[in-house]
């Protein structure tokens, strides 16, 4: 049986690939690609650290797990429609070449 | 550590690093719905069917898709020979040290240790009846939430009735 640091550890790798991918990539749906990740992590997070709790017959980290994952697509929509919508403007989906925020 | 765990983090994983690193954005979405399923793996593996299954119909199923059409809707502008990613040196150490000071501290606590108790009495019913009572009002809530982004995503994406003229 795997101890609760194994799961912990994939955890923060994902994390960190998702970061170092939202810092460094230039188009604006591979930095929402990063933060999906990093989002993702924290979901395996909170399953791991559920079932390797004292009760986990409270389901309360299945719970936690299951408004994020709802809230997560929630977030994926509307960062996509923006990122469509800032193409249509801009004519370019890459956020170093975006910088006017008005009209 | 068991084998399937080690197969599982593996893809996990590498397919996240070829999520984040590869040139072609249609590869890398593949790459993430790989790294979607093998985190709906590590969730059976852990006893947590429902929620293994709801990663699968919501990011596989739902996310995944989205961000293909997003990556084809705004494809075609993106120049060759221009670099995909700003220079490494701007994000690499951030994460590096991040991952560094995490896995630190979870070797470090005591709790890393800690081996899972016997499976729980986890059912689909139970969760059900657990949202429809102690969650019901973030239940709702949510489905307030859900209706908005749904909403607020179709006003953003319209097109102006500048374009369309």
């Amino acid at each position: 049986m795997t101890p609760l640091s194994g799961y912990l550890l994939v955890s923060a790798l994902l994390f960190c690939i998702g970061l170092a991918g939202a810092l460094t990539r230039r188009n604006a749906i591979m930095v929402l690609i990063g933060i999906e990740l990093m989002l993702n992590a924290a979901n395996l997070n909170f399953i791991a650290f559920w079932r390797f709790s004292e009760h986990p017959e409270t389901q309360t980290g299945l719970m936690f797990a299951l408004f994020s994952i709802a809230i997560a697509a929630a977030e994926a929509a509307v960062g996509l429609a923006l990122i469509i919508t800032i193409y249509r403007h801009f004519r370019t989906a890459n956020v170093d070449k975006v910088e006017a925020m008005k009209g | 550590m068991t084998l399937s765990f080690a197969i599982l983090a593996g893809l996990t994983v590498g397919s996240a690093v070829a999520a984040m690193s590869l040139r072609n954005l249609v590869h890398c979405a593949l790459g993430l719905v790989l790294t979607f399923a093998g985190l709906a793996g590590l969730y059976l593996q852990l006893n947590a069917e429902f929620v293994g299954f709801t990663q699968i119909l919501v990011y596989v199923g739902a996310v995944a898709i989205l961000i293909v059409f997003a990556i084809l809707l705004t494809r075609g502008t993106e120049p060759a020979n221009e670099p995909a990613a700003v220079s490494p040196w701007a994000g690499l150490p951030v994460a590096v040290l991040a991952f560094l000071a995490m896995a630190a501290a979870v070797l470090a606590s005591p709790v890393g240790k800690r081996l899972a108790a016997p499976v729980p009495e986890v059912s689909v019913k139970t969760l059900g009846q657990k949202l429809m009572t102690d969650y019901v009002l973030p239940l709702e809530v949510l489905a307030l939430l859900l209706t908005a982004a749904m909403l607020g995503a179709v006003i953003i994406a319209m097109k102006d009735k500048e374009d369309l003229q």
